[in-house]
């Protein structure tokens, strides 16, 4: 293959995976010409998402899904939540990707191609929980500045990958090791090429989980653009902005990683509880790790009309950050009495658990149905809004849907 | 008579150079005025090629200056005193929508100005600051939520057995 084919084939199949279909004559389009399908100024159609998803954000790019979207068991792209913090990398050459271990603690710095990392280490599968750390947001008050997440910045899918275990223990980690970092290849809103957008880590006990991927697929697809083509790090149940898309490097750090949004407010909450509104100095403020308890009702979707006399089947999926969900409950009268759900196991650690149950209500009128999960220690969800903190994280009261008996 | 049209004719040559000349001072002028008061206009046009996915809802011409029912429709934002400022200064980096999704008091909007001055490259807002802020506390002013809210917008609908 000659050098000019090979740009053309490699700009096409970054155009083709965006697209999520082969283009026809693909070869033949001239080079600088966009498809029609980019130049749509649909985002659903662009990311191929469901209509009913919710734009938050289109600069950058932020779309969340509503409760009843996340029904299905794994999450399927097009109700995937979109939680960009710069611009979609440009241009994606799959040939010459290459992920880098590098930082202070890291025996020898060492590079690897896509397709070395898939063939030198072993391939891993696992259902893992991606919650932002700001969903719930918009229920906070005084309210919290970014992106008002409502319920939906939330999915579970089934990621491919490689354990960054191996790939850290293939490049060395030296004794003194204390957090990886990610970088990656988006770019920064001012498209200041010396600026990051985000980059993000976690501590190394975290790191050297079985569960903590460097992705490569995702529902057994290649990862859609926007959540990551073509290499993304994937660390279920802590707050999903540690799970760096677009991924290039990872740092092997000898002290607490100092990237853009590892401190001041960003993902940062109280060390101690506030007051609502309260000012909070910045040595005060702790790095959110494993999420919170927390569960959706999925189905039926908010607002349904039943007859009285007619049971109603509920649906949902729960999780709990680290830990496993060990209780799932649900209340009709605001929580004066609760009944339990099926609650099923984790396929895997880390994945959310679904649950189910039959409501029947006692008499005519309007009903909410409010869901309780309960993690491994004990701990429940709050129905109220649970510990102010200035950039609103870690909403995890209770959701409830509006149900009327007629 | 034959020398008086050359004369005229050469008159009229002399004049037209000195009108083009007049209009090029004027815009080159009026672009480095331009560039003195938005230093960054170059900036995208030069150094970075845009990608597809990132620019496709940029607008322009009519479309930028439409107002329907107070809105403007390009951004969304309410059309009151401050909104171009707040245009101009707030729509190069984000989306107007994550502004619009905020509701912040006065001394709240200081402090992310300052942080987005820090952290993501923001200008010295100079006097634009504060119309900027009492636009954005008047048109979209914090609403009190208390602990937790009733649920609204509900859409009825009925369920089958």
């Amino acid at each position: 293959m000659n050098r000019r084919k090979f740009i053309e084939r490699t700009t096409l199949a970054t155009i083709t995976g965006l697209i999520g279909t082969e283009i026809v004559y693909g070869l033949k389009i001239p080079r600088g010409y966009a498809p029609l399908a980019l130049q749509d100024p649909d985002p659903f159609k662009l990311f191929g998402k469901d209509k009913e998803m919710v734009v938050l954000n289109d600069k950058p790019w932020n779309m969340e899904a509503q409760a009843h979207l996340l029904n299905d068991k794994v999450t399927p792209s097009s109700k995937m939540f979109i939680r960009n913090n710069g611009l979609i990398p440009e241009e994606i050459d799959t040939d010459s990707w290459t992920l880098t271990i590098n930082g202070e603690s890291v025996q020898k710095e060492k590079s690897y191609t896509l397709k070395e990392l898939k063939s030198k280490f072993n391939t891993h599968t696992y259902q893992l929980t991606l919650e932002c750390g700001g969903n719930g947001r918009s229920e906070f008050n005084p309210p919290a500045k970014g992106n008002q997440w409502t319920i939906g910045a939330v999915s579970c899918a089934e990621w491919t990958g490689v354990r960054l275990r191996d790939v850290l223990e293939d490049a060395g980690i030296k004794d003194d090791a204390v957090y990886i970092g990610y970088h990656a290849a988006d770019i920064h809103l001012s498209r200041n090429p010396e600026k990051e957008p985000i980059s993000r880590g976690a501590p190394m006990a975290k790191a050297l989980q079985d569960e903590t991927l460097i992705a490569f697929k995702m529902n057994g697809q290649d990862i859609p653009l926007a959540h990551g083509y073509p290499l993304r790090l994937v660390a279920g149940g802590w707050p999903a902005s540690v799970s760096g898309k677009w991924l290039t490097e990872i740092s092997i750090r000898n002290k607490v990683h100092d990237g853009p949004k590892m401190g001041g407010t960003s993902y940062r909450v109280p060390c101690e509880t506030v007051a609502p509104g309260e000012k909070v100095a910045d040595e005060d403020m702790c790095i959110i790790e494993s999420m919170p308890v927390k569960s959706l009702i999925t189905s039926p979707k908010t607002g349904a009309i039943l007859k009285k006399g007619q049971k109603l089947q509920i649906k949902g999926h729960a999780w709990a950050g680290e830990l496993e969900v060990t209780k799932m409950e649900y209340s009709i009268d605001f929580g004066s009495t609760w009944q339990s759900c099926t609650l099923e196991k984790p396929v895997n650690r880390l994945a959310w658990q679904h649950f189910s149950a039959e409501v029947s209500f006692p008499k005519k009128g309007y009903y909410e149905i409010w869901a309780r999960a309960t993690d491994s220690r004990g701990k429940s969800q709050p129905m109220l809004l649970p510990g102010w903190n200035p950039k609103g994280y870690l909403n995890n009261a209770c959701h409830r849907i509006a149900v009327k008996l007629t | 008579m034959k020398n008086g049209s050359k004369l005229k004719n050469e008159f009229k040559k002399v004049f037209r150079m000195v009108v083009v000349t007049v209009i090029i001072v004027a815009v080159f002028s009026l672009l480095l005025g331009y560039l003195l008061i938005n230093p960054k206009f170059f900036d995208n046009e030069n150094h970075s090629p845009k990608g597809a996915v990132e620019t496709i809802l940029e607008k322009d011409g009519d479309e930028y200056v439409k107002i329907e029912n107070g809105i403007h429709v390009a951004t969304g934002f309410v059309d009151a005193p401050g909104m171009q400022e707040t245009i101009q200064n707030c729509t190069n980096c984000h989306s107007s929508k994550l502004v619009i999704q905020n509701r912040m008091t006065k001394e709240r909007w200081k402090t992310t100005i300052k942080w987005m001055q820090e952290t993501q490259n923001l200008w010295d807002l100079g006097k634009n600051e504060d119309i900027i802020i009492d636009y954005l506390v008047t048109n979209y002013p914090p609403k009190e939520k208390g602990r937790r809210e009733n649920l609204t917008n509900i859409e009825w609908y009925q369920l089958k057995d």
